[in-house]
């Protein structure tokens, strides 16, 4: 891979840092009028997901990381890996619970996820930013209360749970929003 | 795309412009006459931290450089008679791009024949109080500062001290053994944003390593001392003043370290400016002082991006 100088270290640039893939979050550069610059540097730990803030001196520079982000649509899970396939050339991709991590709340068969690869394997995975999903689970609908904004707690297909308002029922699909867990709309009955 | 409009909007441009307009003033009312030296240098500083900007020479093919800093041209001047001059122009630092440092920026650079630090530092002071308005004044010296917010002597402590400290106050990706880049370090990352945000702080009497081209003297500890100050406010660094160096031999050093540093780490090294050596023996005793004028706009318009007061910066050069 290339070497990257710390002023060529741009937001979403992926470089290795004590032998880890990082994704650079923010690069400040910090410099007297007279005497040695320095880059204060945040980088996120792709690993680990960890925030290192790492100061270098002006002109060091990082291997960068064989890290891409491709779009990947599931297909399935056999109960140990979760397996991808790039839409395009068909190859097909396996990611462990480590990687899909709190993805596998949301992941529906043929959604299109993106899925970053690392040395050409899945590192992390992340949900479409909304899913529609159904409700397996969740207390007896409140027929036209509407208006209120009461929630209760619902258990939809992937296993997630998300505060849905009072007046759904099992088999309602929701729209959900996964960056943040909540309930947007109710798609059909 | 909008990648051709101005980052500053009109209303800090408008900032800026009556800051111009208020620093001419100033100085026309204290007597001190506006100059313009060329951008376009045969020499660059040697400073082994500052990297010019090459170009080629207009009429044939040797090298030029932008200048990084008007000091040179401004103290052939003073050699040559002019008595106290100042300028407002454009420097350029090959690199320096941040929050706070665009690589073409506007310096606000005088010199006072006859004016000690101390009175300098007042005159910064005026400068500054024309952005922000009245400003309380504090003044610490290098010493002070490092004892009080690293709990150490910059002056004594031991290298493996400096590095202690910085470590312990910063996760680092090298190591040096040169003292000076960890007290530039500490002086950046930790002394900095500690001091008093709401009042200009001077820093003075810096360690004689860290002389550039300004005296040095022993102080009463019997410490080699550079009599430079920096002055900082609202956790940025404004401006640096020196009692300016008369001796050609000592610059000749100086020049000579600088080289040997920059050959060390595989740096370029720039001609010696000629003209500047035969205009130090007919130097004055002065004091000068460089202010980055983008910055005291910033500070004017009360803005940390230094995108937000100036027109076009590089990306949209």
């Amino acid at each position: 891979m290339a070497n990257y100088s710390t002023n060529e270290f741009r937001n979403g640039l992926k470089v290795m840092l004590d032998g880890e893939p990082c994704s650079i979050l923010d690069n400040e550069f910090v410099k007297p009028g007279k005497g040695q610059a320095f880059n204060r540097v945040r980088l996120r730990n792709l690993n680990s997901g960890r925030v290192w803030e790492r100061t270098f001196k002006s002109g060091e520079s990082l291997e960068g990381a064989d890290v891409i982000d491709q779009n990947m649509e599931y297909l399935y899970n056999d109960g140990e890996f979760y397996h991808f396939m790039d839409p395009d050339s068909f190859e097909q991709f396996q990611a462990d619970l480590k990687a899909v991590s709190d993805a596998s709340n949301w992941l529906k068969e043929q959604d299109v996820c993106t899925v970053t690869l690392y040395n050409g394997a899945p590192l992390s995975v992340t949900p479409p930013n909304f899913v529609e999903l159904e409700i397996v689970e969740t207390d007896p609908g409140v027929k036209g209360d509407t208006a209120q904004g009461g929630t209760k707690p619902a258990y939809l297909s992937t296993g997630a749970v998300v505060k849905v308002p009072l007046f759904l029922s099992i088999g309602d699909v929701v729209k959900v929003d996964t960056r943040t867990g909540e309930y947007q709309n109710r798609v059909k009955s | 795309m909008t990648d051709w409009r101005p980052t500053a909007d009109f209303s800090a441009l408008s900032r800026r412009a009556q800051l111009l307009a208020a620093i001419r003033a100033l100085f026309a009312e204290r007597g001190v006459l506006e100059v313009d030296t060329p951008l376009l240098a045969s020499a660059p500083v040697t400073d082994p931290n500052i990297e010019a900007i090459t170009t080629i020479a207009p009429d044939g093919d040797a090298v030029m450089y932008l200048q990084s800093s008007p000091e040179f041209a401004m103290k052939r001047l003073l050699a040559a008679g002019s008595g106290a001059i100042y300028q407002i122009c454009k420097a350029f630092r090959r690199g320096e791009r941040g929050r706070r440092h665009n690589p073409e920026f506007t310096m606000l650079e005088w010199y006072r024949p006859g004016l000690s630090l101390s009175e300098l530092m007042d005159e910064v002071a005026a400068i500054v109080a024309l952005a922000v308005g009245p400003v309380e004044s504090n003044h610490y010296s290098y010493q002070q500062v490092f004892e009080q917010h690293c709990d150490l002597n910059p002056h004594s402590a031991s290298l493996a001290e400096l590095k202690a400290c910085g470590r312990a106050n910063l996760d680092l990706n090298f190591d040096t053994d040169d003292r000076d880049v960890w007290l530039q370090l500490l002086m950046s990352s930790v002394v900095e944003p500690l001091l008093d945000r709401e009042s200009l702080s001077f820093v003075y009497d810096f360690p004689a390593s860290q002389a550039a081209l300004a005296k040095t003297r022993t102080n009463a500890d019997g410490i080699q001392i550079a009599s430079r100050f920096e002055a900082f406010f609202a956790g940025m660094e404004l401006a640096n003043g020196y009692d300016e160096l008369r001796d050609a031999n000592e610059l000749v050093r100086r020049i000579r370290d600088d080289h040997a540093r920059r050959a060390e780490n595989g740096q370029v090294l720039p001609p010696i400016d000629r003209n500047l050596l035969k205009a130090m023996t007919t130097l004055p005793e002065c004091v000068g002082v460089a202010m980055g004028f983008d910055r005291l706009t910033m500070l004017a318009c009360d803005v940390g991006r230094i995108d937000e007061v100036i027109a076009f910066p590089l990306e949209r050069a």
